[in-house]
């Protein structure tokens, strides 16, 4: 730490991010009909609430100006990119209906490499052994429901 | 005597062989994962509910009770073999018995972290069986006014009080009280923070929360700075026995270890990690042999070790006789429950016994179990510590995905695990605690019922918040929490405003 009296920027944003979900919040809440009943309504939680956050924020304002949020290491947002990159995919194939079992085989992979690993075809097969596992226990022996794509149906 | 009359209704439950299977079953996996670097009991908790969907309550609720202690046992292993304690509770337990593995006493210190931990755990179990039936009879006087009052305690007390800065912590509570906020308002049937998404009106699911802070967000946080910190693993090598010194050195411990542990655990505030490094400090002066504190003391880890087991009965407590979560992880126990429609409190204390009793019978025998078979199959976990880091935390991804999917098939919620673990990743890169959101969010709609419902019965009349003695006592208490850290800041500054 280093003459660090600055202004932290990541901490203001974080600052205004809660404003923002403070204003959100308001104005759901406005939209709310009160119901007649005694005591408070449902407006009165959201409101709470909001306002809280909105003291937060200047709080977290406060810590962000004086430099007072804690130090951070330097990241790698390619092994960040990588991750949310899977995540996208598996969420991508199971929402068009490609089924379980290739969208976690992908995940698998991204991951893996996203921690390092350089060998994505033994990676994925690896992933597609273990999705079929993983279908097979809890699909057919625990009958949870899983998303089907053609592969499922074939099992 | 009553207590004893209803354990014994509990254990015919728990000892029905499919019960006893399902002990067994919930204790393997709970320590199987568990022991895997990065999951804490929290997490072990979210990530195993899948399998118990599609049991009865009684053989969850069981499972549960293994999972539970399993996980707890799985994060010792790891603190004490390669010093990634999965949560706070174990960091106590990482600072000596890590030396001591790294000195080549890993079997000893892992002999005394189990031990300690039957000790404990069974000590502690006999404390809820006499504590809980008491506290029932407490509870049923409590108005809701009363309730609201000790869940502003246990928000306070979480979030507040016992972290390193206030402000964040309450932070993240109010974070989680927002997410509690999202859903059909149950008393008026208005949607609230919806933003017209159908999949939105129900609320938002514990577990897809809990999954998404702790799997997600941890997974990106450790890839994101995987170049900077390499994990070593420490072989066992070795005998696993303890010497006669070393149970003459561990005895006293375990034993003072559950008296920080239990009462701690059991009141409804937050602070799981207080009573280790009470623990740990206690040791540290009454030890005869000082000069092996931070080399590997094997004191540091019987102590520690049992604090934390006593500790995470005694949060069963609150859990199960007020319906109150005080840790992340019972707030996963909290979640197991709701699957089922059932609410803790006295009133599931009086309409189904043969769950509670059943719950609390079992943790007696997933302690049996856990001694059992944790030390012979040492070996086994340890080979599960080694799995290469990218296989180990795609598993885990690929396992938090499929829960959550099983659990709610639809892709809005698979979208809110991912902005739950971004959340997360964001939380730990900006050192927010999480245990606060997850209790935000499940204790949130609790309170907000609590008090409405007070308010109606008083007709509106604020008042009726401070009429009642213990809800006056309660909302006193939480002032002082919610001040006094800010108060010693302040005079910690005053101290030190020389520099």
């Amino acid at each position: 730490m280093d003459g660090s009296r600055q202004v932290d920027r990541a901490g203001m944003a974080l600052a205004a991010l809660l404003l923002v979900i403070a204003a959100v919040i308001f104005w759901d809440t406005s939209n709310l009909q009160l119901a007649a009943t005694y005591g408070v309504g449902p407006k009165a939680m959201p409101i709470v609430v909001a306002s809280g956050l909105a003291l937060l924020a200047v709080g977290n304002a406060v810590l962000a100006w004086r430099g007072d949020f804690p130090a951070r290491e330097d990241t790698d947002p390619k092994a960040i990119l990588l991750i949310l990159g899977g995540l996208a995919a598996l969420i991508a194939i199971i929402g068009l209906g490609g089924g379980f079992i290739p969208a976690t085989a992908i995940l698998f992979a991204a991951t893996a490499t996203a921690f390092g690993r350089r060998a994505i075809l033994t990676d994925l097969a690896i992933g597609l052994v273990l999705a079929v596992a993983v279908y097979l226990m809890f699909a057919k022996i625990l009958t949870l429901s899983l998303p089907m794509g053609p592969i499922e149906r074939l099992l | 005597m009553d207590a004893f009359a209803a354990l014994a209704t509990g254990l015919t439950v728990a000892l029905q062989p499919i019960n006893l299977l399902y002990a067994l079953i919930g204790v393997l996996l709970g320590t199987a994962v568990g022991v895997l670097p990065g999951i804490g009991p929290a997490l072990t908790v979210a990530l195993l509910l899948p399998i118990t969907f599609k049991l009865d309550p009684a053989g969850s609720l069981i499972m549960f009770a293994g999972i539970y202690y399993g996980g707890m046992y799985g994060g010792s292993t790891t603190a004490i073999l390669i010093n990634t304690p999965g949560e706070s509770a174990s960091l106590a337990t990482a600072l000596e018995g890590n030396k001591m593995a790294k000195a080549g006493r890993g079997g000893p210190a892992l002999a005394t972290a189990a031990i300690g931990s039957f000790v404990a755990g069974t000590l502690a179990t006999i404390g809820i069986v006499f504590l809980a039936p008491w506290l029932v009879e407490v509870a049923v006087s409590f108005g809701p006014e009363d309730y609201f009052a000790l869940m502003c305690v246990a928000f306070i007390t979480v979030s507040a009080t016992f972290g390193s800065s206030p402000i964040r912590g309450l932070t993240a509570l109010f974070i989680g009280l927002t997410l509690g906020i999202v859903g059909i308002d149950r008393l008026t049937g208005q949607a609230r923070l919806s933003f017209s998404v159908p999949e939105l009106l129900d609320g938002v699911e514990i577990t897809t929360l809990a999954v998404g802070l702790f799997a997600v967000g941890e997974a990106l946080y450790v890839a994101s700075r995987r170049h900077k910190h390499a994990e070593t693993l420490e072989p066992v090598r070795g005998s696993l026995w303890m010497t006669k010194e070393d149970w003459k050195r561990s005895w006293k411990p375990w034993l003072r270890g559950t008296m920080f542990g239990f009462p701690i655990g059991a009141l409804p505030a937050g602070g799981a990690e207080i009573p280790t490094f009470l623990s740990y400090s206690t040791e540290r002066k009454l030890t005869k042999h000082p000069e092996e504190f931070g080399h590997g003391a094997i004191e540091g880890v019987a102590g520690p070790e049992a604090a934390n087991n006593a500790s995470a009965a005694g949060t069963l407590v609150p859990l199960l006789t007020l319906g109150l979560p005080t840790s992340a992880t019972a707030a996963m126990m909290l979640a197991g429950f709701q699957q089922y429609g059932l609410n803790p409190g006295p009133l599931l204390f009086a309409e189904r016994p043969d769950l509670v009793w059943g719950l609390i019978a079992s943790l007696f025998i997933a302690n049996v179990m856990l001694l059992v078979l944790n030390l012979p199959l040492v070996g086994l976990w340890v080979r599960l510590l080694a799995i290469p880091q990218p296989w180990l935390y795609a598993g885990i991804l690929v396992f938090a995905t499929m829960g959550t999917i099983a659990a709610k098939p639809s892709v809005v919620e698979l979208t809110m695990l991912v902005a739950f673990g971004i959340m997360g990743y964001v939380m730990r890169r900006f050192d927010y605690p999480i245990a606060p959101v997850v209790v935000g969010l499940i204790l949130g709609p609790i309170a907000e019922a609590q008090l409405r419902r007070a308010l109606q019965i008083s007709l509106g009349d604020p008042m009726v918040l401070l009429q009642s003695p213990m809800s006056a006592t309660l909302l006193a208490i939480s002032a002082v929490a919610l001040i006094a850290p800010f108060v010693m800041k302040g005079l910690g500054k005053l101290n030190n405003s020389d520099d």
